[in-house]
């Protein structure tokens, strides 16, 4: 039936116009929004990275470029502080012993509750993410005559690891806990079970492959972590892994290009990092 | 009858089809008993399928015999071995569950032969030990796909083939279907039986659709309250139910009030036969099938015909409500002191229409009676 209207009333506009039209409108200021948005954010995190290369590039005049910085951070090496190297290397290997710590004892820990013990779920996730809420400064505390004790056996950097496994906990326990939940893992460990597979089998072969995208996250978060961390190896006085080393150099030397190379190397690092498991999950997903 | 029988694989070799015992199996949850005091035997090559509805027990007592979860108490024993204690991964049996259980990390081939690889087959046999299974459930062009790759039934057909590759004692099947669509249901439904009967392997079918139930099954095992109500043949459960709530539960049923006399049933002038011969006399509810019950538009001759009543008898209503469900339709007919439901050819209800007086004729086959339910909820039970 036609809709009547009467004389000086503004007809209604037809029920399929309006939406589109409605639509339209919507969508341009959502994407304009966006823009702002992403420009913003982009200047934000992308004009210090810019000035922090820039600064990393500078000659010995000023307005002058050069690649002696990053040249440098191979050869590095100023009177009273270890090589900047050696620092590099002792970070990355305590990055990887950290992270495979933590994946090691976590994984398993996690898919064990989430198959047999799951009431214990929500104490495991409290003690994981307490980590997060104690400032740095008082975890040192906490485990400085613990570190006397350590540093007493060993002096290695790389003792650092035990407790950067509890600071990687809360991140690497939320990706793991997101990788778990993705999947159904009793139905998957019932049906392996099913087909004579052992409980180290279920874990090792069903469910951890499942669960790759979130190890490679928890992997990422704690190499990004030892990468960065600063505070407790500085106060603990492991002053030859990278953070400590930077703040030395820079305290200790009137070309601080070295510094800036070395850091923007550093989270070039991460990124790299970054892309490479995510990539590598995305062919996963695409797989399996 | 024997422990075992011998049947056939596809390749010919002899594979002894087993006798499963569950006795006195007994499951608590806290305070709720899922599984009270179990007897259950499979026959070698036998389908059964345990049918009740939600927390009657049926799964639990699939888990128990798959090792999934212990016994309080009972024994479980496969082949005269008993195992109750004996570890899910030691038992020996295929299991195809209600959710998709494919591997997602492993391509269908790799799901299949996941079972052997764990018995260490070697690599051609196990191939081919797979593509014959795979084969068997028709799927085997699909044997480089993910799960992810496949449909509903296609992963469910795949978890049968995986179940089925490692050649377990027993099949169990945990609602199998009950993701997939009707049409996929039923086609799967059928490929399972035919499966089974040519594998010849002992299967317990967990089911809460009991069309599912009675089409597949040698034997339905009706459940509630964790214990077994009827363990019969489909027929058997369905037209002579042991108890009210196998009849309630297994198709519909009218709950007309009616008289035991003399060893029948008079339910509103219609004289029934009872299931139970020794029923005590007295006011009842009877327990009577739609398709029990056919409709005439207009009253008969004479009344003379056992179950038909006059014009203006008891058996005389008007008609509120025609249900088309196919090839049979549903008629609710209104009887002024409760409704009764008949089942018809549609040929027959499309000649009735909302307001139309009929006249009720029942059949007399043997009733189940029930003592302790009021008639005023006329119809009860489940679709079937």
């Amino acid at each position: 039936m036609a809709a009547v209207t009467s004389v000086g009333e503004t007809p209604a506009p037809t029920a399929a116009s309006r939406p589109r039209g409605m639509h339209a409108r919507r969508r341009r200021r959502l994407n304009i929004f966006r823009y702002v948005v992403f420009t913003v954010f982009g200047l934000f995190f992308l004009l210090p990275l810019l000035a922090m290369l820039r600064f990393s590039l500078e000659g010995s005049k000023l307005g002058t470029w050069s690649l002696t910085a990053w040249k440098e951070i191979a050869s590095y090496q100023n009177t009273g502080i270890p090589p900047l190297l050696s620092a590099i290397e002792i970070t990355l290997e305590l990055a990887v012993i950290t992270s495979v710590v933590t994946l090691v004892l976590l994984v398993p820990t996690m898919i064990w509750i989430r198959l047999r013990v799951q009431w214990l779920e929500r104490t495991v996730e409290f003690l994981c993410t307490l980590p997060l809420t104690i400032p740095a400064i008082v975890l040192v505390v906490g485990v400085g005559p613990i570190y006397n004790r350590i540093q007493h056996y060993s002096l290695s950097a790389l003792m650092l690891f035990w407790i950067y496994v509890i600071l990687a906990l809360p991140y690497a326990y939320r990706a793991l806990a997101a990788g778990l939940g993705a999947i159904d893992v009793k139905t998957l460990s019932e049906a392996a079970r099913s087909l004579g597979a052992s409980w180290f089998t279920v874990m090792v072969r069903v469910i951890s492959p499942n669960m790759r995208q979130g190890i490679l996250n928890a992997l990422l978060l704690t190499f990004a972590l030892v990468l960065g961390e600063f505070t407790i190896a500085f106060l603990l006085l492991y002053e030859d892994v990278l953070q400590p080393e930077l703040y030395n150099i820079s305290r200790s030397t009137p070309n601080a290009g070295v510094i800036f190379s070395t850091s923007f190397a550093a989270l070039l690092f991460a990124f790299v990092l970054l892309l490479i498991l995510s990539y590598a999950g995305r062919r996963r997903r695409g797989r399996g | 009858m024997t422990s075992s029988s011998v049947t056939r694989t596809r390749d010919g070799a002899a594979r002894a089809a087993v006798e499963v015992r569950l006795e006195g199996l007994s499951r608590h949850y806290g305070p709720v008993v899922a599984l009270d005091h179990l007897d259950l035997t499979l026959q070698p090559g036998e389908l059964i399928a345990l049918l009740g509805p939600s927390g009657c027990g049926k799964t639990t007592t699939l888990r128990l015999l798959a090792g999934l979860e212990d016994a309080d108490t009972g024994q479980i024993t496969v082949a005269g071995r008993d195992i109750t204690h004996v570890s899910a991964a030691k038992r020996d049996m295929g299991m195809v569950f209600q959710a998709y259980s494919l591997f997602p990390h492993m391509t269908v081939r790799q799901n299949v032969a996941f079972g052997l690889r764990l018995r260490r087959v070697g690599t051609a046999d196990r191939d081919k030990r797979a593509l014959e299974m795979l084969d068997l459930v028709g799927l085997s062009v699909q044997a480089d796909r993910y799960p992810h790759q496949l449909s509903g039934g296609q992963q469910q057909r795949v978890a049968l083939a995986r179940a089925l590759a490692i050649e377990p004692q027993v099949l169990l099947l945990d609602e199998p279907l009950s993701a997939l669509d009707a049409k996929v249901r039923a086609q799967l439904r059928d490929e399972i039986r035919r499966i089974q009967l040519e594998v010849g392997i002992t299967t317990l079918f967990v089911t809460h659709d009991q069309e599912e139930a009675l089409a597949i099954a040698d034997r339905v095992g009706v459940m509630k309250d964790g214990r077994l109500e009827q363990l019969a043949s489909p027929t058997e459960v369905y037209s002579r139910p042991a108890t009210s709530f196998v009849a309630e539960f297994v198709g519909l049923s009218n709950r007309l009030a009616g008289e035991v006399r003399g060893g029948e049933v008079i339910v509103r002038g219609c004289k029934l036969p009872l299931v139970e011969q020794d029923t005590p006399d007295g006011q009842v509810v009877a327990l009577v099938r739609p398709e029990a019950v056919s409709l005439a538009s207009r009253a008969p001759e004479s009344g003379t015909g056992t179950g038909t009543g006059t014009g203006s008898g008891p058996l005389t209503g008007t008609v509120i409500a025609i249900t088309f469900l196919g090839a049979t339709s549903r008629v609710t007919v209104d009887l002024g002191d409760t409704r009764v439901m008949a089942q018809l050819p549609t040929s027959e209800a499309s000649a009735l229409s909302a307001g139309s007086r009929v006249v009720l004729a029942i059949r007399p086959d043997p009733v189940l009676v029930s003592a302790d339910s009021h008639p005023a909820a006329s119809a009860a039970g489940e679709d079937a």
